[in-house]
This record gives C-alpha cells, sequence and structure tokens, in this order.
C-alpha cells in the first residue's frame, strides 16, 4: 500500500503526463508528415514515401550529410580519446598543479554561449590561416563534446569502488595494468555512452559548425537551417525523420549496452 | 614481478602445503617496528612494534578510529608509514608496493571484481604472477574446493550470496600463498548465523594451511573466537596483547578491561598487607580482599576489576568455611533488575552504598525455583581470586 | 604515500594530452577574441587591423600593440542597438528560465514520486528528446505554428478563431521553442536532487504535524534548491547566448545578443565589433559562468 506522504496526486500524474506530451507530440507529428503525400504540408494527401525519396536524389543534401556523418564519427572518437583521459586525471589524479584551470576548461565549454565558443574557434582558424572545412569543424566539435564525454566519465570513475583497484594491486598489477584490467572494463558502458553523446551533439550542431566550416562544405544542420528559413518543405520533414530514427538507434544500442552492463552488477546512466 | 613467480611457483609443486614450521629462531614472520603514520596532524598509528609469528592466527581489535584498519593497510602496502620498518622475514617491505608484497588482502566489502566470474576472479592474481595456464588451472580447482564453491565457477559476483561472494573473496587471497594473509573485517557483512559458521571455517582453513592470518576486527566476539593471540588498539597503540583468557582474566589495564566484556569496577585504596593478599580499601564496596598480584602495585590508588559471572548471589551468603571464611568478599545489597538471557541471567544488584553490582550466573537448571527477583535482598560474594588489581 | 597516491602519478600523465587540446583551442581562442575586439575594422583578409606578425621584428610588434583601442566597446555603449540586444536577451532569458522552472518543477516533481522501476522509463522519456536535433525540434514547431499549420487548422475547426492566427515570428513563438528545447535540462537535475530526498523525512514532517502542503514547503523545496540552482543555470547561461531559436521563430524587429553577434560577424563583416560584443557577453555571464563551475565541480569530485 502507497504510503499517505508519498502517495503520487492526480497533480503529479497530470504534470507528468502534460509535460511528456508536450516533449514528444511535435516530433510524432513531425515524423507523421513526412510521409504525406501532399506538397503542401498541412493537407494530408495519403501515406507516401516520395520525400525520402526526393532527399536521396539531393545530391546538396546528401554531400552535406556525408559531411555531417565523418565529422561526428571523427570528433566523438577524439572525444572520447581525450574526455576519458581528463575524466581519469581529474578523478585519479588527486591534487596537481593546474588542476583548477583544467576542471574549469573542462565544464566552462558545456554551458558557454555557442556563439562564443565558434567565434573564438574561428579567430583562431583565421589567425593560423588553416584552410576551413571538414578539419576545422571536427576539431572544434571535439573541442565541446569531449567536456561532455569528461562528465559523463567522470561522475562514473567517481562512483567506482576503489577496493577495487586496491585488490588489483593487492593480486599483483602495478597501476597502469590495475587501471587496464579492472577500471576501464567496468567504465567502458559510460565511454560508450560518452562516445555516442559527443556523435549526437556533433551531429546536431549548427552554430559552432557555421562559424567554423568553410565555403563548399556545409554540414546537415547548415543545409537544413538555410531551407527552414525559406519555408517549410516536405523533403525537410523526411530528412528530419531519418536523423531521428538513426538517433533512436543509437539510443536502443544504449540503452542495450547499459543494460548489459547493469546485469554485470554495474549502472549506468544513459547520460 | 619473475621473483613473486618463482616464489609462487615452488609452493605450488607441493600438492598439499605443509605447515610452515615455527622457525625456532626469534626472528618473528612479521616484525612492525615503531611504526607511525599520520593524517594531517591525526596520529593514526602512533610509534607501534608488534611481532607476529609465523603459522598465527593474530586479530587486531579496537574502536573505530583506533588505527587498526590503517595498521592493516600499511602491511598491504595501500598506506605507507611515517617512519618505522614493517620486516616480512627479514626485509623491510615499508616501502615495497602493494603489487610487488608476497601480501595478500581480503576486503571488507570483498572488492570481487564485477566483470569478472568466480574463476577468473580466484585467478586473477595467478595471472599477474605469470603462472603457466595448466597451473592456474589446478591451482583455481584446488582453491574452488577448499572454499566448497564448486559448481559455481561461471557466475558472476552478482549472482552470488553474501556468504558465497565471502568465499570467492577468500580464495582469491589464498590463490596467491601469500606469505601472509591480511583480512579486514571479512565477516562483518554476514548475518549472525552465517558469521558463526564461517568462523569456525576459517579456524579450521588457516590450521590446515598453516598460513599466518592477520585479521581486523571491531567484534571481540570474533576476536576471541578466532584468533591465537589478540592486539587490543586504540588511539593509534597497541594497549594489550595477549592470547583471549589472558585478555579477559587478566587485562592490562582499566580501559581494556571496560572494552573486552562487563566487568565491575571498584576505585579504592591500597592497604598495609599480610603476606600473600591485597586489601584494597573502597568508597563503594568497603574492604575488598584480592590475591596478591603479579606485579607489585606501585600507587597507592589502585582500582579493582571484578568479572560479572564471578560474583555469585545467595540469600544467605555463602557456606561458612572456616579456612577462608574471613577471605571472601561479601556484599549486601537489593536486587533491583533481571535480565533473562537464556544461557545465563544477569542481575543489577543496588548495594547499599548506593552502588550498582552487576553479576550473571549461569541457568543450570531448567526449572528454577531459587530464581531471584526484583526488591529481593541478596548478599553477593567473590573470593580474592576473581579480582584483578588495576593501575590507572 | 598511499594507494590514492600510487595511483595518482600514471594519472595525472593523463592529463597532458586533453589538457594541451583544451589550452589550444578553448583558451588560445579566447586571446584572440580579446586582441580582435581591441582592434580596427579594415577591408582586408583578415579583415582587421592590426596584425600581429612575429616575422616582422620587434618595432612592427610594438606598433602593432600601440594600435589597439577600446574603441569597438565605446561603439557597444553608445549605441542603442547593442544595449537593447543585451536587454533583450537577459530579459528573455530570466522570462524563459522562470517558465522553465515552473513547467519543470512539477514534471520533476511528478517523475521523483513515482514507484523506482518507472522512474528510470520516466527518465529515459525525458532524456531521448535531448538526443534528438535541437533544430529538428524547432523545426516540429515550425511545422505546428505556421500559418496554415496543425494549431490554426484546430482552431479553425474548432471555432475558437476565425482567421487564422500569426503565430510565427513572435515572441510567444520563440518562449514556447525555448521552453521547449531547455525544458529536459531543467528537468534533470531538478528530478536528480528530489529522488535523493528520503521519504522518510516527509512522514517525519506528517508526523511532526505539518500538512502535506506545509511539508512540502518546509522540506521538499528548501532540500531541492542544490537541483534548483543548477537547473537554472544550466538553461539562463545558454539562453542568452541563443541564437536560432529566436533566429528562425521571433521576429526581426529586436534582436537577441547572439543574433546581433551573428550578424556583425557574417553579414557587416565587422569582426573587431563582433568580437567585442562577443567580450561583454562572456562578462555579463561571468558570475553566473563562475557558480555553475563551483556547483559542478562540488557536484563531481564530493563523492
Amino acid at each position: 500500500m502507497a504510503r499517505a506522504s508519498n502517495r503520487l496526486s492526480r497533480f503529479n500524474v497530470t504534470s507528468l503526463a502534460l509535460g511528456l506530451a508536450f516533449l514528444y507530440l511535435p516530433i510524432v507529428i513531425l515524423v507523421i508528415y513526412s510521409f504525406n503525400a501532399s506538397r503542401l504540408v498541412t493537407v494530408w494527401g495519403g501515406w507516401s514515401l516520395k520525400w525520402y525519396s526526393e532527399f536521396f536524389n539531393d545530391g546538396a543534401m546528401l554531400d552535406a550529410a556525408s559531411m555531417s556523418f565523418r565529422v561526428a564519427v571523427t570528433s566523438a572518437t577524439l572525444a572520447t580519446l581525450l574526455g576519458t583521459l581528463a575524466a581519469v586525471a581529474l578523478s585519479r589524479g588527486e591534487r596537481f598543479k593546474g588542476r583548477t584551470l583544467f576542471s574549469g576548461m573542462l565544464y566552462a565549454p558545456l554551458v558557454m554561449p555557442e556563439v562564443i565558443t565558434g567565434l573564438s574557434l574561428l579567430l583562431l582558424f583565421v589567425a593560423v590561416n588553416a584552410e576551413r572545412g571538414f578539419w576545422t569543424v571536427t576539431i572544434a566539435h571535439t573541442t565541446l563534446t569531449m567536456c561532455f564525454v569528461a562528465v559523463v566519465v567522470q561522475s562514473r570513475l567517481g562512483a567506482l569502488d576503489r577496493s577495487l583497484e586496491e585488490a588489483a594491486m593487492d593480486l599483483g598489477c602495478d597501476p597502469a595494468r590495475a587501471f587496464l584490467s579492472v577500471t576501464l572494463p567496468l567504465i567502458l558502458p559510460s565511454i560508450a555512452a560518452g562516445w555516442m553523446l559527443a556523435f549526437t551533439l556533433s551531429l546536431d550542431d549548427l552554430v559552432i559548425a557555421s562559424f567554423t566550416t568553410g565555403p563548399g562544405s556545409a554540414t546537415l544542420p547548415i543545409r537544413i537551417y538555410s531551407e527552414v528559413r525559406l519555408g517549410v518543405k516536405p523533403e525537410i520533414n523526411a530528412i528530419c525523420t531519418l536523423i531521428i530514427a538513426l538517433i533512436a538507434a543509437v539510443i536502443v544500442v544504449a540503452s542495450f549496452a547499459s543494460k548489459l552492463s547493469r546485469e554485470q552488477g554495474e549502472s549506468a546512466a544513459p547520460l | 614481478m619473475s621473483e613473486d613467480a618463482a616464489n609462487i611457483a615452488t609452493v605450488a609443486d607441493s600438492p598439499k602445503p605443509e605447515p610452515q614450521p615455527a622457525v625456532a629462531t626469534d626472528m618473528p614472520l612479521l616484525r612492525i617496528d615503531t611504526v607511525a603514520k599520520k593524517f594531517g596532524a591525526f596520529r593514526a598509528v602512533d610509534k607501534l612494534s608488534l611481532d607476529v609469528r609465523a603459522g598465527e592466527f593474530f586479530a587486531l581489535l579496537g574502536p573505530s578510529g583506533c588505527g587498526k584498519t590503517t595498521l592493516l593497510r600499511m602491511l598491504a602496502g595501500f598506506e605507507t608509514p611515517d617512519e618505522g620498518r614493517i620486516l616480512l622475514d627479514g626485509k623491510d617491505i615499508a616501502q615495497v608496493l602493494p603489487h610487488e608484497r608476497p601480501v595478500n588482502m581480503m576486503f571488507q566489502n570483498y572488492a570481487l571484481f564485477p566483470h569478472l566470474n568466480v574463476r577468473d576472479n580466484i585467478a586473477f592474481g595467478l595471472k599477474r604472477a605469470g603462472m603457466p595456464r595448466s597451473d592456474i588451472k589446478t591451482r583455481v580447482a584446488e582453491m574452488v574446493a577448499l572454499v566448497k564453491l564448486d559448481g559455481l565457477e561461471k557466475r558472476k559476483p552478482d549472482q552470488l550470496s553474501g556468504g558465497q561472494k565471502q568465499r570467492v573473496a577468500l580464495a582469491r587471497s589464498l590463490a596467491r600463498r601469500p606469505q601472509v594473509l591480511l583480512l579486514d573485517e571479512p565477516l562483518a557483512a554476514l548475518d549472525k548465523k552465517l558469521r558463526e559458521s564461517t568462523q569456525l571455517e576459517l579456524m579450521e582453513l588457516q590450521r590446515r594451511l598453516g598460513m599466518t592470518f592477520i585479521i581486523v576486527t571491531h567484534d571481540q566476539e570474533e576476536a576471541m573466537t578466532m584468533a591465537s593471540r589478540i592486539g587490543v588498539m586504540d588511539a593509534g597503540r597497541l594497549q594489550q596483547v595477549a592470547t583471549p583468557r589472558e585478555l579477559y582474566e587478566a587485562p592490562a589495564s582499566r580501559w581494556i578491561a571496560e572494552f573486552v566484556g562487563e566487568v565491575n569496577l571498584f576505585d579504592g585504596q591500597v592497604e598495609p598487607h599480610e603476606s600473600n593478599r591485597l586489601t584494597v580499601a573502597t568508597r563503594d564496596a568497603g574492604t575488598i580482599f584480592t590475591a596478591e598480584p603479579r606485579h607489585p602495585v606501585a600507587k597507592a590508588t589502585v582500582c579493582v576489576a571484578i568479572r560479572p559471572e564471578k560474583i555469585k548471589l545467595s540469600r544467605r551468603g555463602p557456606a561458612s568455611d572456616a579456612v577462608n571464611a574471613h577471605a571472601i568478599n561479601r556484599l549486601e545489597g537489593v536486587v533491583s533488575d533481571v535480565s533473562y538471557l537464556g544461557g545465563f541471567t544477569t542481575y543489577k544488584v543496588k548495594l547499599d552504598s548506593g552502588a550498582m553490582l552487576r553479576s550473571s550466573m549461569a541457568n543450570t537448571a531448567r526449572l528454577d525455583v531459587d530464581a531471584y527477583s526484583a526488591g529481593q535482598r541478596v548478599t553477593a560474594w567473590f573470593t580474592p581470586d576473581d579480582c584483578v588489581v588495576l593501575e590507572q | 604515500m598511499s594507494a590514492r597516491r600510487i595511483f595518482a602519478r600514471p594519472a595525472r600523465r593523463a592529463a597532458i594530452a586533453p589538457y594541451v587540446w583544451m589550452a589550444l583551442f578553448f583558451l588560445v581562442p579566447f586571446i584572440f577574441v580579446v586582441k580582435i575586439s581591441l582592434s580596427q575594422t579594415a577591408i582586408a583578409q583578415p579583415p582587421y587591423l592590426p596584425v600581429f606578425d612575429l616575422t616582422s621584428g620587434a618595432g612592427a610588434i610594438k606598433a602593432a600593440f600601440a594600435a589597439l583601442s577600446l574603441d569597438n566597446f565605446r561603439l557597444l555603449l553608445s549605441d542603442d542597438l547593442y544595449v537593447f540586444s543585451y536587454l533583450r536577451s537577459l530579459l528573455v532569458a530570466v522570462v524563459s528560465t522562470s517558465i522553465l522552472l515552473l513547467i519543470g518543477y512539477p514534471i520533476a516533481y511528478g517523475m521523483a514520486r513515482l514507484p523506482a522501476r518507472w522512474q528510470s522509463v520516466a527518465m529515459m522519456l525525458v532524456i531521448v528528446p535531448f538526443w534528438t536535433s535541437f533544430l529538428i525540434r524547432i523545426y516540429a514547431w515550425i511545422n505546428i505554428l505556421q500559418h496554415d499549420g496543425l494549431l490554426n487548422q484546430i482552431l479553425l475547426a474548432l471555432h475558437l478563431v476565425s482567421t487564422p492566427v500569426v503565430w510565427l515570428s513572435t515572441d510567444s513563438a520563440m518562449y514556447l521553442g525555448i521552453v521547449y528545447s531547455y525544458l529536459p535540462f531543467m528537468i534533470l537535475p531538478l528530478y536528480a536532487t528530489l529522488a535523493k530526498i528520503d521519504p522518510a523525512l516527509l512522514e517525519a514532517a506528517n508526523d511532526l504535524g505539518s500538512s502535506p502542503r506545509q511539508a512540502f514547503w518546509l522540506v521538499t523545496f528548501p532540500l531541492s534548491l542544490p537541483g534548483v540552482g543548477a537547473g537554472v543555470l544550466l538553461c539562463f547561461i545558454p539562453i542568452v547566448g541563443e541564437f536560432v531559436i529566436p533566429d528562425l521563430l521571433a521576429g526581426s524587429d529586436s534582436l537577441m545578443i547572439g543574433q546581433t553577434l551573428w550578424l556583425e560577424f557574417f553579414t557587416n563583416k565587422d569582426w573587431p565589433v563582433a568580437s567585442a560584443a562577443a567580450v561583454v557577453l562572456l562578462l555579463l555571464l561571468l558570475a553566473p559562468l563562475l557558480l555553475y563551475d563551483r556547483l559542478q565541480r562540488r557536484q563531481l569530485e564530493a563523492r
């Protein structure tokens, strides 16, 4: 029986239901309209896949999609590597010189307005005369997303029982070996979650990419943005649905991975 | 690392490990020599010295924060002493890193690797030592049989019960055949029944393997049951190192007497005494006759300690014995509280002086018509040999 | 030395690569922003003066230093366009953060009161939209809010309005978009603190004679304040610098500072003024940023 003080009130249920409806309805509507045969976005003309085929015949859009995908994979991988190293240093390095500056640099980009991050990186790239395109966007996204990875991995490392590492040392591991054979396997789910977070953030980013990319190498959000400014197009609905499907797939993999790790007696939040 | 491997391998060659012979030399297996460790301004371990002989089951007993865990962690290598030496087999290991010590530890929460199954947990330390694969297999099988985990080799730690986890942790730390096995509150997570049977199993195992065990515990019953010697720690120092019996019957100080078991304490002044006994004039219990203490009493102010079960109650006092009559201590009072605990009953007696006295008596008969009840007037008595005279 | 310190030495070495990376791509760029904010606009590549050329000798660098000035900042403060942009940004951030808190708190509270096995499902449901593209979610609203969009169709069908209402390019649409996009950022920290509150505390409050409503205001709410702080900062700071949502959903008559900065940079190609605008924006956000940094660090390192 529910305890009186902890009962779910009607108010609780209503606010939850309304909140979730608010979060999901627009997306559901968008997905439904992507299958609309009519050119007029709002008139229902029956089910159709024609906007999908339109997308797959749109060379510029496909180029942008491929650019975005390559940037996302590369930057997520770099960010996971650097972010994990940073998390290890912060949670296992105790006190060291420059630690405050280091953690400050890692937490600030999480909330820094993107226009500032984007602008500052562009000014750097211009100053060193770097050719803007794939690599500049990748570097910019790595810089942003490694901070997210660091936070995700650090919170897992912080929750890890330190006596596991001590037990490994007691049983003959030097610190590096203890990390590789005990710590790393245990934080792997959160490293994977970090990678997926970095991947979706990169795939999503418009502002920083707009600043740091060069002519002729637009990412998918940049292309979508310039189309959306001109008004609603059914083709955009189709592209958005595809992206949502991709991200949904990523989430399914992520929750599968976290379920797998929970079966090992570990809890790994997807975020 | 290779030396380590060789070490383990040689022990592995003998199928049944012989008990390490009690070495006749005066060098103990483990010598802790004026070891000190500070955390900030807090002295966790304060210039402590202790010898542990090979084959001993030694318990470090003390209240929480007394430094026993810090001492154990220094033996394992997780803390390094600020000063002093830790000699293992004559070699100073105070600065040796944990993974290079022939010492293993069983952790309080077991610290089983959650991503490895039982077999891989047990094999973990053997692989690190570079033991050949086939030897590892044999050793793991041997360990699994030793701790009776047959059939559970493929289970992950979270598929095990508390008692099974405890066995895996034990097997894992024993697998490397350490010269000393350290156990940090190994039974704290088990329920009472399981704890008691596991205590007996641990003792059995230690005797069979002839290994040296050092256990840290805050549970005096556990220490008394298992250990051959107990070191009682407080405030970073060893207060007394003794066998369980000595610790209980001949505590070295008032603090020990109060920490280990229940006790009645009476402060008083030593009076000029006859040849083979000491008389103490106490405020609360009058004059108490005690046996001559082993060490001559230097101070005039002392404290007399009597364990509750040494104090008998009677309605009239003990049957008078012409020879000893004058030597028996008698105190008059009223029973104020009775607690029936099954095997024995404890009584609180309010003495005529106003002080409280505790007595406990075994319930030897099922139907005790003679049981005392609250409000009854009684005589409490005990012999001089039942008293321990303590200087503060 | 302790076990932690045995581990610390190799762990510290792990800091080198990310440290160098962040210094190079986070810290150094800021120095560039500050330096360019002190420069003059020029029709050149790059479009500002002076340019520090380390190969041109000490004299030229000295001259370049002398050429730096605070002119751009003077311009920012004297031109109403910029002042209004900053004020509007702060206003929009305050209003939308308040709405977010008002909407987010009941949702987070509802989540925290669900049975345990439903809590993780609800959390997943809140996180999932955060993973889907931000731009797509704004676009989804354009679909609904446009002139012949779903919302107007429903309103017309219900005879609530006789002619389609203009929703797009209004402040209401912008607030809707901001609240929609940032809601998970508000809910998650709130939920995290609310879920940690021991239900026994509420029972104790009831037992000691407070009504459920009093128990909420006397126990639950004060204990959830750290979560409120985190949620508010996590929303407020990025909203001040927001660009995409006002650009797509609000009208173009008054701009937020993110839009002004973007315009200055891409359309007017006035890099020094854009940089100066960024520096001022950063100064405005310095206090909340430091506060957020402290909260983050306390949360991550308290364990």
